[in-house]
């Protein structure tokens, strides 16, 4: 059995402020195999783009990262940033949501997509790095790309622009490809496309992907595996058909509860779901059980930090309830 | 106020803050504190050099330096801020109405502010008054002629960065009069960037008045400016250097002072600005 | 038959260069909801804008409970258009940033010259009875949490005493975890206070529970429209049905009748000829090209404009290619 492409092991991050320390993220494991697609899900304040942040070393200089242990591709790391520094643009490479942003409005696109190339290819010659390009532009399925890799970022909409981003991130051959939010601002019809062009890329090669999103929709679409955060921990674990439809965990449960079905029959007087409350303050994390504080199930074990518990292959979750 | 513990960490903003406090105190306590009145001719004492009965000396009439440049500190200030005053209010009410009329109407009060600003502000103070004479009352007023356009570009422009903004729109939807959103929710969030380029105007009005003064077209002497200081002092002195230093020394600090509280106040402001807007 | 409570007719919207809502028709009725859906350059935000009086119609009337809003007198269309009033999608900026919420809770009474005692104190009664308290008062729009300023927002739009209110985007943003909790306040006080609600969205799953009937838009046109649940189940129009399966599902057996539509979203200033849809259509004909089809209402409140509507089966036999 091969090795995970990437293993880590009890990541903590924190930020020290004046009188308190944020953590954001509080022992979070995550391992994504080769060819794997593993998703990131939670809510805001749950840390999931900070762990995609963080194995680029792209956190605040104030972050202080630990980790017992980290490796990517058989190597050890530290998550230090001269470490990670060496990985971006070569064999990690990252999509960001906004499409808008992503691009220099100042050059062309050939050019930028060529200049993404060079830490990869740095012997080769422009022709060579501009041809390359161009195929991929196409694969990612921008029409008449050739014409369009000598036109500038603003002529192209926010769908054509993402798959711009996506083709520069694949141009590099990264063993794993970060997307955080990949579909967020872009126009429903627009992402079913995009969604598209990652579902063939993930046929087509062998590169791992992580992607970060709050849309359990969307990883259910990409991901072979999800991981269910909630305020910087991770909750639960598993095979994404798996966990959301079966889920352990109190939180994972409420969140699918709160899922909108349109196609379900309903009774339009009842109430939607809603999980009250709000996310602790990550300056004053509780000391037992994360989610206690809003959890239908809570009782007085959960003052202390529940157990990992296996719920079969490759799957775990973190809660004092006995599988029911 | 934060402001002030910001201004402090300033290199110039606690002299600056010192130096206009000290000058505002100064104007306001003159008959206070100084220790001769401004016009006692004793000219017995003419030109005479610092010494203890008259601490930075006497005038070509025997009259007390230190005393006439605290009362000059009055018509400084009176002079200057009435000028902003108006000349603000009157600016910011045209920038504001320019903003919110029409495209015509906006254009013409554009190129009437083109047309005063294209002028040098001393020259055109100068013309002014060198057509409708000098005096305390045709100085203010024609010194904020030549001001109206400063502030009214500034409130125009800073109208139109907002005018179209959700807040302003949701006024809009709930039935909000148009004096009631120019009052209260467009002036208010203009206003901030306006303090700072009147603070920093103030100098430039003192040292206008101290010009005109200077000239002849001034403030009618008696009355103590510190251009009128000036200029007696300059036609002396080569009898006595003092009444030209001091009331140089005068203008230099006064005009220093609100120079830096207007660039410390602009850059203590601005994070803010953003931060709040 | 009741009268609607609002009625867009033949609306057109124009900008500087482009027109970006083309002869528009609305109904809503008492009591329900209405959702406008549809991507970007549909035109769905520039009929929320013209309906609460943001842009004014370059065509077209707006009427209110009957009452047509340009033949008022100019005092009359003031109240008409106060009765219409807008949820803004991002609630902190709609806040005037140097209020306090006293002040801006107060304003909508002051502008109606009915800040009385009794006013205000329902007022404040009904934002604690949403969770604001009094300490909130003295603070500062930049100083409230997204949850608070929605809150004050909703207040300030509920004291001007509309009768229809607009939401643009209203969970835009929001964690699911508490867009519920949004919505169940909604349709609480449509039910309390007799509202009329007008949903903007591109959140299909929202607006498929909450709506009771929907309107499907396309560059600047109404393509389909009818009640939510027969819309959804069975969309009569080629882009409706693109569009809902497009929609993310967890359900992977919903995804096998995806259809990707090809190509980008035409410009509005330049829209297709004919029906505007046919550039992307997978059902294309020859005549979609040339003849824009008329949006036609059927028995059952549907309304479709296509030349070549969706049967109920799911097999569709296209009309033969005869122009």
């Amino acid at each position: 059995m091969t090795a995970a492409l990437l293993t880590i092991e009890d990541l903590h991050v924190s930020y020290r402020g004046r009188n308190s320390t944020a953590h954001i993220l509080d022992g979070v494991d995550v391992t994504i195999g080769r060819g794997q697609s593993v998703g990131l899900v939670g809510e805001s304040g749950s840390g999931k783009s900070t762990v995609a942040f963080a194995l680029l070393g792209l956190l605040a200089d104030n972050a202080e990262v630990s980790t017992r242990r980290a490796a990517f591709d058989g190597h050890e790391t530290s998550l230090r940033v001269e470490e990670t520094r060496a990985l971006r643009g070569t064999d990690i490479a990252m999509i960001f949501q906004d499409p808008m942003t992503a691009l220099n409005p100042m050059f062309t696109i050939g050019t930028q997509l060529v200049d993404i190339q060079r830490r990869r290819f740095p012997r080769e010659s422009r022709h060579w790095l501009w041809a390359r390009a161009a195929t991929m532009l196409a694969d990612v399925g921008v029409p008449d790309a050739a014409a369009r890799m000598n036109r500038y970022p603003h002529e192209f909409s926010g769908g054509m622009r993402q798959r711009v981003v996506i083709a520069m991130a694949l141009l590099v051959e990264p063993k794993l490809l970060i997307a955080d939010e990949p579909t967020t601002a872009l126009d429903a019809t627009i992402e079913a496309q995009v969604v598209e062009v990652l579902q063939r890329l993930r046929q087509r090669t062998s590169t791992s992907m992580l992607v970060v999103s709050h849309s359990m929709g969307l990883i259910a679409e990409l991901c072979d595996s999800v991981v269910v955060m909630y305020a910087g921990t991770v909750v639960e674990h598993g095979p994404v058909q798996v966990v959301f439809s079966r889920p352990r965990h109190p939180y994972t449960r409420a969140l699918l509860a709160c899922e909108i079905d349109p196609y379900q029959a309903f009774d339009p007087s009842q109430d939607l779901a809603t999980i009250p409350g709000t996310v602790p303050d990550p300056a004053r994390r509780p000391r037992g059980c994360i989610f206690a504080s809003r959890c239908p199930d809570r009782h007085d074990r959960c003052g202390e930090r529940p157990p990992h518990r296996q719920a079969g292959d490759a799957r775990a979750y973190s809660c004092w309830q006995e599988a029911s | 106020m934060q402001a002030f513990f910001a201004l402090s960490r300033r290199p110039g903003g606690t002299f600056a803050a010192l130096t206009v406090t000290l000058l505002c105190l100064v104007a306001i306590a003159a008959p206070l504190i100084a220790p001769y009145g401004p016009n006692a001719i004793a000219p017995a004492n003419r030109l005479m050099d610092p010494s203890l009965q008259h601490v930075l000396g006497t005038d070509h009439l025997g009259r007390d330096i230190l005393s006439r440049l605290i009362y000059g500190a009055r018509v400084a200030l009176g002079i200057s801020l009435s000028v902003i005053a108006i000349s603000l209010s009157a600016g910011v009410a045209l920038g504001i109405a320019a903003a919110l009329s029409p495209r015509a109407v906006d254009l013409a009060v554009v190129g009437v502010f083109d047309i005063v600003t294209s002028f040098p502000s001393v020259i055109l103070a100068l013309a002014l008054v060198a057509v409708f004479g000098p005096g305390l009352g045709n100085v203010v007023l024609l010194v904020s002629i030549v001001f109206i356009p400063h502030f009214g570009r500034v409130a125009r422009a800073q109208t139109i960065a907002i005018r179209n903004s959700p807040f302003i729109e949701a006024e809009k939807v709930l039935g909000a009069e148009t004096w009631r959103v120019v009052l209260h929710h467009v002036t208010p969030n203009i206003i901030g960037p306006i303090f700072v380029l009147a603070c920093m105007d103030i100098p430039v009005v003192i040292t206008i008045e101290a010009g005109l003064s200077f000239l002849g077209l001034g403030v009618r002497p008696p009355l103590a400016s510190w251009g009128n200081l000036l200029n007696d002092g300059y036609t002396y002195l080569d009898q006595s250097v003092w009444l030209a230093t001091f009331s140089g020394l005068a203008l230099v600090l006064a005009t220093l002072g609100f120079a830096l509280l207007g660039e410390a106040l602009r850059d203590t402001l601005d994070p803010k600005l953003r931060k709040a807007l | 038959m009741t009268r609607p409570v609002l009625t867009l007719d033949n609306a057109v919207v124009r900008y500087d260069r482009f027109t970006a809502v083309d002869n528009v028709s609305l109904e809503l009725r008492r009591g329900e909801t209405l959702g406008l859906i549809g991507e970007s350059g549909c035109g769905k935000s520039s009929i929320a804008r013209a309906i609460v009086g943001l842009q004014p119609l370059a065509g077209g009337t707006l009427a209110v409970e009957g009452e047509t809003v340009k033949d008022a007198s100019r005092q009359r269309r003031l109240v008409l258009q106060r009765r219409i009033q807008l949820l803004f999608q991002d609630p902190v900026a709609s806040l005037s940033p140097r209020l306090t919420v006293r002040a801006l809770l107060s304003e909508p009474l002051k502008i109606r010259n009915a800040f009385t005692a009794e006013n205000w104190g329902r007022i404040v009664a009904l934002a604690e009875s949403i969770g604001l308290g009094e300490q909130l008062l003295s603070r500062y729009p930049h100083q409230l949490s997204g949850g608070q300023a929605r809150r004050v927002a909703l207040i300030r739009v509920l004291a001007a005493e509309p009768s229809i209110i607009v939401a643009d985007e209203p969970t835009a943003g929001l964690d699911i975890s508490v867009q519920g909790d949004l919505l169940n306040l909604l349709r609480a006080l449509k039910d309390r206070l007799g509202l009329s609600y007008l949903l903007i969205s591109h959140n299909l799953n929202v607006v498929g529970r909450v709506a009771d009937r929907v309107a499907v838009m396309y560059l600047g046109q109404i393509v389909e429209s009818g009640p939510t649940a027969a819309l959804f189940r069975e969309p009569a129009h080629p882009y409706t049905q693109a569009l809902l399966s497009a929609n993310l599902t967890l359900d992977p057996s919903r995804r096998h009748d995806r259809i990707v539509l090809s190509g980008e979203l035409p410009s509005p200033a330049n829209p297709p000829t004919g029906c505007r849809f046919h550039s992307r259509c997978p059902l294309v004909q020859v005549r979609c090209a040339t003849e824009a089809p008329a949006l036609r209402t059927g028995e059952d409140g549907r309304a479709v404009a296509c030349h070549f509507p969706l049967a109920a089966t799911p097999t569709v036999i296209p009309q033969a290619i005869a122009g």
